[in-house]
């Protein structure tokens, strides 16, 4: 091979790299290791973690604790997925496109909007993006947020916003534990009032009055969704008048993971399309009038646009909007929404359970679905601390996001909290289980 | 015709939505051990009745409907995948079983530090590994992707001009550049001004020097650049940047060809992202998810993102969250941590000689298909390359064969096309980038079957123009595709 390409030395192909740049000593690199040694001590590492599989867990917040059906995992990891890229050349790439299609028409049902991109890194990126895509196409530079939107989300907003010369304003919380989505707090300087739906402490917003006291100001309403299961049960915050809806949808069937990778959605109205970011996949004939799909408006797009693209991604989350789509597919029309009604149910039950027990109490009166606060009688991590040591993962301790809730967590029930499970976590928090 | 394929079984399949049929379901529910909700109650008029759009499948339905699917998609476990840029190497089975560890895809972000030291421990590891062989101080592992790598690596930059009150408003970006760098710089309102390559093919000093002032936050650099060329004066730019003040930005897109062999930050760079699903072979899933971890000299540590995690003297983690010049917080939680833990076990696997062998054998196969091309091939900028090459279809404008007539009859052989029409500098440019991965008679197969093209290109233009012709679709309108465009399935197409 080296003969063929004009040279009788390895070293010679590096001639370009000037000697002074090379490195003269091995990388400071572990040598290398079997299989067996690097799975050992992976494994080992594994261990020491605490997980959602290894007991009772009411821990939320952003990242869900679901059952993932089989059929998910067996599915996406046949290699035609997970080693193919960026589906560039249609007629090789037409399982990732019509997946990619199929991902698109779930999302816009499930959101009540038009048109759906094929994924952002995760819940929060998809939120500053959709608020990037609301100054654009109102030309405005404001921001209003809801007082329920999730910390982290509203850190990474800020840190894509930093640059840009927007400003920011928080609708505070009102006593039920809803965004006061009032009107007053807007002008005509304000590009989109972003709520999150279900609120970061679980409350169910009241959209409509988002929409119109966006509208009022011809700004845009963003709903940010972190809790994508919420959708299968709540209207369709495109139905209330949501103009952008983003979220996380990494309950649909995508590992915990630690926070990542998850999949972030984007959903717009078709009147918004060219300002929309991240790919899309579209509907075509090829040169037999066969149906196809491919990449389509890219001129929004990086590889086209350059410093004009409406964003700057390339590579999303393919992999795990294919889990998200199977996982949609599974479920369907009906389990999704006897999913989300076991959801709620169990969190309802926990609600009764709080409500019947001394020393805890909850602070807010609005519907919730799977998630809701707990106040404590208290400080927090040391109820936390006792459930964990009885190997149950309470929830979260909200005193570095909500201080003035005094002590509270975010307390979290999915379809994976048995009865039991739920009686024992709750006597763990007020302290009266032995 | 050498062929990699012969025609099998070629599975036709619906849309999920049209497979649907009342009733069925693909996934049981339990039965509940609470007192059923009452939604009408509890919600009112926040709930939704139904789920109208969602389709209606068993879970055979399902799994034949992916599974057929499946089959319609090139694959590096099929065979080469020579996208240039993308770095499609094989991607290790092992790294697949451990990121599916429960103690890893079911940890969670909020846990305690203390409840999730082998999480902490992997991240310490990881950011020292990729440090070492970036040739940099310190490094982030929050980016989801060499975008967002980007994003953060030019927002710490503009963070360190203002913690120093300096106002810069302009970024250099060579035009030679992936799209993801101009896009990046403008996300940070930064003006971008185009810097042209040399005649061969490289950034020289004086272009550099000649846009090169106080107004110039930043050059963004790839090194090896989008033609496989090493930019071999990459210290003396490097070194003009500074002299007027300004910063450095690595584009770590192609550090697969420079593994063990030499360091960005030996060479200037002070920032740089790594694209963990090229170099350190994270599957690329179709399109991500991907990871681009960004590293920094010492004076852009107080920018990085929080929160960080840190090392106490007892040897146990914490993350820290209080940096005072941190550009903030980048993604929802800690990034894309199943790509991590794949990385980490790769680097681990690998070890220093394998890193080393790695770029060696990407390099090597690189430069023998180039070798087995050139004189049939165009070849815009001969030379010896680093991991990929570029070709240009400029000998088959006499037959009216353009490079997207090559890619697509390159399918009919059973290979992914190359990279095409990038960079933009090349007319009809074919980059190619084959990875360590491939053996010596892979490649001679992949060489042959351009060769066979080229050839054809002259006795038949007809049937390479109008290729593919063994794919299950053939060629796609993408023109009818943007000027009408359909982006969901709706009910009323079904009638028709």
């Amino acid at each position: 091979m080296l003969v063929r390409c004009g040279h009788d030395r390895l070293e010679q192909l590096f001639a370009p790299i000037p000697a002074a740049l090379r490195l003269a000593r091995a990388l400071e690199v572990p040598a290398a290791q079997s299989e067996q040694e690097v799975f050992e001590h992976l494994a080992a590492l594994a261990a020491r973690n605490e997980h959602a599989q290894a007991g009772p867990w009411f821990l939320g917040a952003g990242s869900y604790a679901h059952y993932l059906p089989s059929a998910v995992d067996a599915l996406v990891s046949r290699a035609e997925f997970t080693t193919s890229y960026t589906p560039y050349q249609p007629e090789i790439s037409q399982g990732t496109l019509q997946a990619i299609f199929e991902w698109q028409t779930m999302i816009c049902a499930l959101t009540g909007l038009e048109v759906a991109n094929a994924s952002m890194y995760d819940g929060a990126s998809a939120t500053a993006e959709a608020v990037l895509m609301a100054m654009r196409v109102t030309r405005r530079r404001k921001v209003a947020l809801a007082a329920g939107l999730h910390p982290h989300y509203r850190q990474v907003l800020e840190t894509y916003l930093a640059g840009l010369g927007a400003e920011t304003v928080t609708l505070p919380l009102s006593s039920d534990g809803r965004s006061t989505l009032s009107p007053e707090a807007l002008d005509r300087e304000t590009a989109c009032c972003v709520v999150q739906q279900p609120s970061f402490f679980g409350s169910v917003e009241e959209l409509r009055a988002g929409a119109a006291a966006a509208h009022a100001h011809g700004a845009l309403l963003v709903v940010s969704v972190a809790e994508a299961l919420s959708l299968a049960l709540l209207e369709a915050p495109g139905a209330l008048g949501a103009d952008i809806v983003c979220g996380e949808a990494q309950s649909f069937g995508v590992p915990i993971s630690f926070g990542g990778p998850h999949v972030g959605f984007l959903a717009a109205r078709l009147a918004h399309v060219r300002q929309l970011p991240g790919r899309l996949a579209g509907q075509t004939l090829d040169a037999d009038g066969r149906r196809g799909f491919v990449l389509t408006l890219s001129t929004r797009e990086q590889h086209i646009r350059r410093e004009r693209a409406t964003s700057n991604i390339c590579t999303n989350q393919g992999l795990c909007l294919l889990m998200a789509t199977i996982y949609l597919a599974l479920l369907g029309r009906r389990g999704l929404r006897e999913l989300a009604e076991l959801n709620l149910a169990k969190a309802e039950y926990a609600k009764a359970r709080v409500r019947t027990s001394a020393g805890l109490r909850l602070p807010f009166t609005a519907p919730t679905f799977n998630e809701f606060v707990i106040g404590l009688a208290e400080p927090a991590a040391g109820a936390l601390a006792r459930a964990r040591s009885a190997g149950v993962v309470a929830g979260l301790d909200l005193a570095p996001y909500a201080p003035a809730l005094g002590p509270a967590i975010l307390f979290c029930a999915t379809e994976l909290a048995s009865r039991e499970s739920i009686d024992r976590a709750i006597a763990l928090l007020a302290g009266d289980a032995a | 015709m050498s062929s990699n394929a012969s025609s099998g079984f070629g599975y036709e399949e619906p849309l999920l939505f049209e497979r649907s049929r009342p009733g069925r379901r693909g996934a049981e529910v339990p039965a509940p051990d609470v007192p059923p909700a009452d939604v009408a109650r509890l919600l009112g008029p926040l709930a939704r009745t139904d789920l109208p759009g969602l389709p209606e499948v068993s879970e055979v339905d399902v799994v034949r409907h992916f599974t057929r699917m499946s089959t319609w998609n090139a694959a590096v476990d099929l065979g080469l995948y020579p996208l240039g840029s993308c770095t499609m190497k094989y991607n290790p089975k092992l790294n697949e079983r451990v990121a599916r560890l429960p103690g890893f895809a079911a940890a969670h972000p909020f846990s305690p530090a203390e409840r999730v030291q082998g999480l902490l421990a992997l991240f310490y590891g990881l950011e020292q590994l990729l440090a070492e062989i970036s040739g940099m101080d310190r490094v982030t592992l929050q980016p989801a992707a060499g975008a967002q790598g980007e994003l953060a690596g030019i927002m710490m930059i503009r963070a360190y001009y203002e913690a120093r009150g300096e106002k810069r408003t302009r970024v250099l970006v060579p035009d030679s550049a992936h799209g993801t760098n101009p896009a990046s710089a403008a996300l940070n309102a930064y003006e971008v001004v185009s810097v042209a390559s040399g005649a061969d093919g490289i950034l020289h000093p004086a272009a550099v020097a000649a846009a090169m002032d106080a107004r110039v936050a930043a050059l963004m650099i790839t090194n090896p650049n989008t033609l496989g060329l090493f930019e071999r004066h990459i210290k003396e730019i490097c070194e003009i940047v500074h002299a007027r003040g300004g910063l450095v930005y690595g584009d770590g897109a192609n550090l697969n060809a420079l593994l063990g062999v030499a360091r960005p930050g030996d060479m200037g760079i002070d920032v740089m992202h790594m694209n963990l699903h090229k170099t350190f072979s994270t599957p690329h899933g179709g399109g991500g998810p991907g990871a681009g971890p960004v590293a920094v000299k010492e004076l852009l540590a107080p920018h990085l993102p929080v929160p960080v995690v840190v090392r106490r003297s007892d040897g146990g983690f914490v993350w820290e969250s209080e940096l005072p010049g941190t550009i903030g917080r980048l993604h929802g939680q800690h990034g894309n941590v199943g790509m991590l833990v794949r990385a980490y076990t790769y680097i681990l696997s690998l070890g220093r000689e394998g890193l080393l062998r790695c770029s060696e054998m990407a390099v090597l196969n690189a430069n023998y298909l180039l070798a087995r091309l050139a004189g049939e091939f165009h070849v815009p900028y001969p030379g010896t390359v680093m991991h990929e090459c570029v070709l240009s279809d400029r000998n088959f404008a006499p037959y009216g064969v353009t490079t997207m007539d090559v890619a697509k009859r390159l399918i009919d052989h059973g290979y992914h096309p190359p990279t095409i029409y990038f960079p933009l500098i090349v007319p009809g440019a074919l980059m190619i980038e084959p990875t360590e991965s491939e053996s010596l008679e892979g490649l001679d197969r992949f060489a042959e079957a351009l060769l066979a093209i080229a050839a054809e290109a002259q006795s038949d233009p007809e049937t390479v123009r109008s290729a593919p012709h063994r794919t299950r679709l053939r060629r796609l309108d993408e023109t009818l595709a943007a000027r009408k465009p359909v982006l969901r399935w709706q009910s009323d197409d079904a009638s028709r």
